[in-house]
C-alpha cells in the first residue's frame, strides 16, 4: 500500500464542444464513462490508476474527435 | 428600515438635477470630480492604484463576482502587452444595467477603463456593445468624440457589436467573437490562464464594474468601503422588473435586503416569489425576502447575485409555468457546441411546460431531477448550470404547486401574462417523453 | 486481352487486385457503419472502428503486392511512373490510371491516418472523405481492367461488392434524414422563442427604444478547435 502522501493523480474529462457522441469512450471505459439518455458521456471524476490507465490512455486515443483528455490534477498546496 | 429613509446610494447614477439625457464630459467631470489616469511609465503610480483596487475588494459586476485585483495579477503574469475588453452586452433581457449606465453615464465607464487599461498596461480598449442596443452605442460614440476633442484619451478605444444573443456576453465567447467573429463559449479548465487574442491576453470586465472603478480611483478604496457590507463592499446597480409599480434600474449599498430594494421599487405587499440575478439565478420563496443583496448572503440562500435583477412574481402568476417559459428561452439561446445543453434543455423545458399545463406522466417529477442532475455542468460554460439552479430552486420554492400540478391540477396562474421581460408567444404542445 | 500468359505476376496482380477490392469493400462498410453510430452491446463501435482500421492495412498491403507485381509483370509494360501518376501508362491508360488515382487517394487517406495525433481533426477528416471517391475509382478500374471481368464469379463479387456498400450508405442517408428531423424537432419546439425584447428602465429614464433585434449571427454548429488547456498525458 503506497503510504499517503501528496500525489498528483490523473482523472478522464471530456471536452464537451469536441465531442460528437461517437460513445467509443463508454465502450472501453464503462468504469468511468457512461453515455446519457443522448448518447454523450458521463465522466466519473475519480482518478485512475494502474490497469485503468492503459485503458484510459486508449479511450483517449480512439476517440475520432479527440474529445477525451486525461487531466492532471495536482493539489493545491495549502 | 422604510424604503423612503433608504439613502439613495447614488454613486453611478449621481446627476444634478433636471437633467434627464446624457451627462456631457463637462457635467461628468462637475458631477463627480477630476480624475489623473497615470501614465504607462509611472510604475508606482500604477502599482499604487492596483493596491487601492485590492483594498477595495472591488468583486466584479458581471455575474461570476470575481475579484478584479486577481483578475489583473493573472494578466499581468502573462508579460504580454493585453488587451482590455468592456463587457456591455448584458444579455440577461431582465437587466437593464449596463444600458443604462452606458446611455447616461458613458464617461464614467470610460474613465474605469482608462484607468484599468493604465494598470496592466493595455494599449487598446474595446467596447462591446450589443447589436441591437443602438442608444447605447450612439451614447458611447458621442463620448468618445468628445474626449478625443478634449485630448483625454491617451490609447486606442474602439466600440464592436457583437450579435445580441445571450451567451454572446460570456467571457470566452466575447473574446472568441472578437477573435473569430463566432459568439461560441469554449472549455476552460484553468481559470489563472488568460483569454487571448492572437497572442495578447485579454482583461475582460463588465461596464459596471469598470464604472466602480473610476469612482475608487477618485474618491479611494475607503471611500468606496463606507457603502455596503465588509465582504461586498461598495453598490451595485439592481433592475428592478415584474410586479411593481416602478420598474427600473436603481441603485443600492451592496447587502440591502431584497424586501427593502423591491419597497424602493413600489412592490405590492404578498409576492408569491422574487427570482434573483437572472434567467440562470434562482427564485426566492417569500420567507427568503429579508436575505440582504450580496453574493454571500444570496448564496447561503441557494441564489445568486447574478448580473442584479430581481423580478416580483405576484401571487396571481404561476411560478412553474414562468419557470417554464424561461427554460425553453434559455434552451433556445444555446450556443449549440454541446449535447447535454442542446438536448437536455430543450428536454427539461419540456418537462416543466408539461408540469405546468397538468399533463406531466407519472415518471416526470424523477426524469427530471435525472434529467437536471445530469445537465449539471456538463456543457462548456455555465449557461446550463444556470438553467439547473432556476429549475431546481423553482421546484424547492413553488413545492406545493409543483405537487399540485403532478397530480393533475392547472392552476388559474398558468394562463396569467407573464411578467417575464421576453415577448413569448405560447409555449408550443409537447409530446410527453 | 489473352488471358493465358503463365508468369507468377501475372496470377499474382489479379489474385491481389480482388482481394484487395473486397477488403475495400469491408473498410468502406465499416467505416459507414462507424460513422453512422450502428452499434450494440454485442457489436462496439470502438471495436467496429479498430476493425475497419485493421482491414483497412491489409487491403493496402494487397494494393501494394498488386502493384507492385503488375509492374514487374514484363507481359504488358506499365512503367514505374504510372504506380502514382495517373494516365501515364502505355498499357490501357484509362482503366490503369483509374487504378492510379485509387492508388493516390488511398495513399492520402494512409498517410493522414498515421499522422493523427499530429494533425487537426478537421484536416484529418477532410482527407479522409477522399475515400468516398477511392472506392468507386477502385471498382471502376476493376472492372474496365481486369481480364477477369466479364467471368461470372467476378460479377457476382463486383455485385455483391457494390450492393454492400449501396446499402450502407442508403442506410446511412436514411438515419442520418432521421436525425436531422428529431433535431429540428427539438430545434422547432426551442427556437421558436424570438431573442429578447426590450427589458424595462430605471424611472426617470425613458425606456430607450431602438430598432427591433437585429438578426442574429448564429452561431453554426460546427465544432471551433478549442482551446486545448490540458496535454493529453501519456505514462
Amino acid at each position: 500500500m503506497t503510504p499517503p502522501r501528496q500525489r498528483v493523480s490523473i482523472r478522464v474529462r471530456v471536452d464537451p464542444v469536441a465531442c460528437d457522441a461517437y460513445g467509443f469512450c463508454a465502450e472501453i471505459l464503462p468504469e468511468r464513462v457512461r453515455l446519457d439518455e443522448w448518447g454523450y458521456p458521463i465522466v466519473d471524476g475519480t482518478p485512475i490508476s494502474g490497469e485503468l490507465m492503459e485503458l484510459a490512455t486508449r479511450a483517449a486515443a480512439e476517440c475520432p474527435r479527440r474529445a477525451v483528455l486525461l487531466e492532471r490534477v495536482v493539489p493545491a498546496a495549502r | 428600515m422604510s424604503a423612503m429613509a433608504l439613502d439613495t446610494a447614488d454613486r453611478l447614477l449621481r446627476r444634478p438635477a433636471g437633467i434627464t439625457g446624457p451627462l456631457d464630459l463637462a457635467t461628468h467631470l462637475s458631477v463627480h470630480g477630476p480624475l489623473s489616469v497615470p501614465h504607462r511609465d509611472d510604475r508606482s503610480q500604477r502599482t499604487e492604484l492596483l493596491h487601492a483596487v485590492a483594498r477595495s475588494g472591488l468583486l466584479g459586476r458581471g455575474g461570476a463576482g470575481f475579484p478584479s485585483a486577481v483578475k489583473w495579477d493573472a494578466v499581468e503574469r502573462t508579460g504580454r502587452r493585453p488587451l482590455l475588453v468592456v463587457n456591455a452586452m448584458e444579455g440577461e433581457p431582465a437587466s437593464a444595467k449596463d444600458r443604462v449606465l452606458l446611455t447616461y453615464a458613458p464617461h464614467l465607464m470610460l474613465d474605469g477603463a482608462e484607468v484599468a487599461a493604465a494598470v496592466i498596461g493595455a494599449g487598446e480598449v474595446v467596447v462591446c456593445i450589443a447589436d441591437d442596443n443602438h442608444g447605447a452605442a450612439a451614447s458611447v460614440e458621442t463620448a468618445l468624440a468628445e474626449r478625443f476633442r478634449a485630448m483625454r484619451s491617451r490609447r486606442r478605444i474602439t466600440i464592436e457589436r457583437p450579435p445580441a444573443r445571450y451567451v454572446a456576453g460570456e467571457e470566452s465567447a466575447l473574446v472568441n467573437w472578437i477573435d473569430t467573429r463566432r459568439s461560441l463559449p469554449s472549455l476552460r479548465i484553468d481559470k489563472s490562464v488568460p483569454l487571448t487574442v492572437g497572442r495578447r491576453p485579454v482583461l475582460v470586465h463588465n461596464a459596471e464594474t469598470l464604472s466602480q472603478l473610476a469612482l475608487i480611483a477618485r474618491h479611494g478604496p475607503d471611500w468606496f468601503r463606507t457603502a455596503g457590507t465588509s465582504d461586498a463592499p461598495g453598490t451595485t446597480l439592481v433592475t428592478v422588473s415584474g410586479a411593481v409599480r416602478h420598474p427600473g434600474v436603481v441603485e443600492v449599498e451592496l447587502g440591502t435586503p431584497v424586501q427593502d430594494i423591491l419597497a424602493r421599487t413600489g412592490s405590492d405587499a404578498g409576492l408569491a416569489a422574487v427570482l434573483v440575478g437572472g434567467y440562470g439565478g434562482a427564485w426566492l420563496g417569500p420567507d427568503q425576502l429579508m436575505t440582504p443583496y450580496a453574493p454571500g448572503s444570496l448564496a447561503a440562500a441557494g441564489a445568486t447575485h447574478g448580473v442584479g435583477i430581481l423580478i416580483a412574481l405576484p401571487t396571481v402568476s404561476c411560478g412553474i409555468a414562468e419557470t417554464a417559459r424561461i427554460a425553453r428561452y434559455m434552451a433556445g439561446q444555446s450556443a449549440g457546441q454541446c449535447g447535454p445543453c442542446v438536448y437536455g434543455l430543450p428536454a427539461i423545458a419540456d418537462d416543466l411546460e408539461l408540469l405546468g399545463a397538468g399533463r406531466a406522466d407519472r415518471g416526470l417529477p424523477d426524469r427530471l431531477t435525472r434529467r437536471l442532475g445530469e445537465v449539471d455542468g456538463r456543457g462548456a460554460c455555465r449557461h446550463p448550470d444556470g438553467v439547473v439552479r432556476l429549475v431546481r430552486s423553482a421546484l424547492t420554492v413553488f413545492a406545493d404547486d409543483a405537487r399540485a400540478h403532478a397530480a393533475g391540477h392547472v392552476c388559474r396562474g398558468h394562463a396569467a401574462a407573464t411578467v417575464l421581460a421576453l415577448p413569448l408567444r405560447r409555449p408550443t404542445p409537447v409530446r410527453p417523453s | 486481352m489473352l488471358a493465358t500468359s503463365s508468369t507468377a505476376f501475372w496470377y499474382t496482380t489479379r489474385a491481389t487486385g480482388i482481394v484487395a477490392l473486397i477488403l475495400l469493400t469491408a473498410t468502406m462498410v465499416l467505416g459507414i457503419l462507424t460513422a453512422g453510430r450502428a452499434k450494440s452491446r454485442a457489436w462496439p463501435a470502438f471495436a467496429q472502428a479498430e476493425l475497419h482500421k485493421r482491414i483497412s492495412i491489409m487491403a493496402m498491403v494487397f494494393v501494394t503486392i498488386h502493384v507492385l507485381t503488375s509492374v514487374l509483370d514484363t507481359y504488358v509494360h506499365l512503367g514505374w511512373l504510372s504506380i502514382v501518376v495517373p494516365f501515364s501508362s502505355p498499357y490501357q491508360p484509362l482503366w490503369t490510371g483509374l487504378g492510379t488515382v485509387a492508388v493516390d487517394l488511398m495513399i492520402a487517406v494512409a498517410v493522414s491516418s498515421a499522422l493523427r495525433q499530429r494533425i487537426s481533426p478537421r484536416t484529418w477528416r477532410g482527407i479522409h472523405w477522399l475515400a468516398y471517391g477511392s472506392w468507386p475509382v477502385a471498382m471502376a478500374h476493376s472492372l474496365g481492367e481486369g481480364t477477369d471481368a466479364s467471368k461470372l464469379w467476378m460479377d457476382a463479387i463486383a455485385a455483391v461488392s457494390v450492393l454492400a456498400v449501396a446499402g450502407a450508405l442508403a442506410w446511412r442517408i436514411a438515419d442520418h434524414t432521421r436525425a436531422k428531423d428529431e433535431a429540428l424537432r427539438v430545434g422547432a419546439t426551442t427556437r421558436a422563442v424570438p431573442p429578447r425584447g426590450a427589458p424595462p428602465v430605471g424611472r426617470q429614464v425613458p425606456t430607450p427604444s431602438g430598432r427591433p433585434p437585429a438578426r442574429n449571427a448564429s452561431s453554426p454548429r460546427v465544432v471551433t478547435t478549442s482551446t486545448r488547456l490540458l496535454e493529453k498525458d501519456r505514462p
